[in-house]
C-alpha cells in the first residue's frame, strides 16, 4: 500500500501520521507538499494530519481545504481511494465538502488536551476491522474547535446511513456527563463518507500506537489499514 | 473601489464567543445588553470600479471562502 501525507504550512502532526503509517500500515509514507497538483502514482491511502493548518486563520482547515493538492484528494477519493483526516485533517474534509457538517469551536470555549474514551460504532470498514463492534478504546484529544454540527437534516441521512465512526464515552461506554469534551451533537467524534472511504475524527489514534506514550488503542485504526491492504491484494 | 463584508452566524447556530462576550460586558458594569452575537468584517480593495462586477466578484469570493455557508450567513456592503 502506498501512502500520501498531506503536509500544509502549519501542520504539525505529520511525522506522528507517517510514523503510524509506517510502522503498523508498512506502507511506503510519502510527504506531499499542498501545493504539489498530483498525488504520487499508486498511493491507496492519503492523510490529512493534525496542525494548525494556515494558524486556524479564517475558519479551521478553510484555506487548507483550498490548496492545490486538495482537488488530486478530491479525486482520489472519487475514485474510491482512502483518505484519513485526523483533527485538523478533520476540519479539511468538512470545508473541502469531502464530509458533510462543520466543526465549530468548543461550546465551553476551552482547548481540551487529555485523553478520551471512544466508542467504536462499526468494524465493517477498512479502517476499524481490528477493534470488536461497540469496543471502547482510549486515545488522546487536542483542539479548540471540534464541536461538530450539522442540520437536523444532514444528521438525520448520516445516522442513518451507519456513518457515524466513533462517538465520545467514558470508560464504561456511557454517554453521560462530561464523556462529550465539545458539544458536538450526538457526541459524534468522527463520521465517513457515503462509500465509507473516506474517515475524519477528531481523536488522535496515531499518538497511541506505542506502550511507552501509555497506550496502544489507537493501532487498530493502522492495523485495519494495513489488513485491508493484504485484502485488496489478495483478490 | 472599496468593500466591505460582514459574515455572521446563521440563527439557531450556538455562538460560545458571544456568550462569553455578553457575560464579560455584564461584568464591566454595562446594563441592558441582552444578546450578543460575534461575525467577522473583511474591508476588501478592488482593481475594478464598476458595482457589477463588484458584486459578483464578492459574493463568489463568499460563497468560496469567506463564509462558510452551512453556519454563516455574508453580506456585501461597496462604498
Amino acid at each position: 500500500m502506498k501512502a500520501a501525507i498531506i503536509l500544509f504550512p502549519g501542520s504539525n502532526r505529520e511525522r506522528d501520521a507517517l510514523r503510524a503509517v509506517e510502522k503498523i500500515v508498512q506502507a511506503k509514507p510519502s510527504v506531499v507538499w499542498h501545493g504539489e497538483h498530483a498525488l504520487p502514482a499508486g498511493t491507496d491511502l492519503a492523510v490529512l494530519p493534525g496542525g494548525f493548518s494556515y494558524g486556524d486563520y479564517l475558519r479551521c482547515g478553510a484555506i487548507a481545504a483550498r490548496a492545490p493538492i486538495m482537488d488530486a484528494v478530491r479525486a482520489h477519493a472519487g475514485r474510491g481511494g482512502l483518505v484519513l483526516g485526523i483533527c485538523n485533517g478533520f476540519q479539511i474534509l468538512v470545508e473541502a465538502g469531502l464530509l458533510p457538517g462543520v466543526l465549530m469551536r468548543n461550546a465551553n470555549l476551552r482547548f481540551i488536551c487529555r485523553m478520551q474514551h471512544l466508542s467504536v460504532e462499526r468494524v465493517d470498514t477498512p479502517f476499524t476491522s481490528h477493534y470488536a463492534k461497540g469496543q471502547v478504546i482510549k486515545v488522546a484529544i487536542a483542539h479548540g474547535e471540534g464541536n461538530y454540527v450539522a442540520d437536523a437534516e444532514t444528521i438525520a441521512r448520516v445516522e442513518g446511513e451507519g456513518r457515524v465512526a466513533f462517538r465520545y464515552c467514558d470508560a464504561r461506554g456511557g454517554r453521560e456527563g462530561n464523556a462529550n469534551p465539545n458539544g458536538s451533537v450526538n457526541d459524534i467524534a468522527g463520521i465517513y463518507a457515503e462509500r465509507f472511504n473516506v474517515l475524519g475524527l477528531m481523536p488522535h489514534p496515531e499518538n497511541l500506537i506505542d506502550p511507552l506514550v501509555g497506550g496502544t488503542d489507537g493501532r487498530g485504526v493502522f492495523e485495519s489499514l494495513a489488513g485491508f491492504n493484504k485484502e485488496v491484494r489478495a483478490c | 473601489m472599496k468593500a466591505r463584508v460582514v459574515v455572521t452566524l446563521k440563527d439557531g447556530i450556538l455562538d460560545p464567543q458571544g456568550t462569553a462576550i455578553e457575560g464579560a460586558l455584564k461584568s464591566l458594569g454595562i446594563a441592558g445588553v441582552n444578546n450578543v452575537r460575534q461575525g467577522k468584517i473583511f474591508e476588501i480593495e478592488l482593481a475594478t470600479n464598476d458595482p457589477i462586477t463588484a458584486e459578483r466578484l464578492l459574493r463568489s469570493a463568499c460563497e468560496k471562502l469567506l463564509a462558510n455557508q452551512v453556519v454563516e450567513n455574508f453580506q456585501v456592503e461597496l462604498r
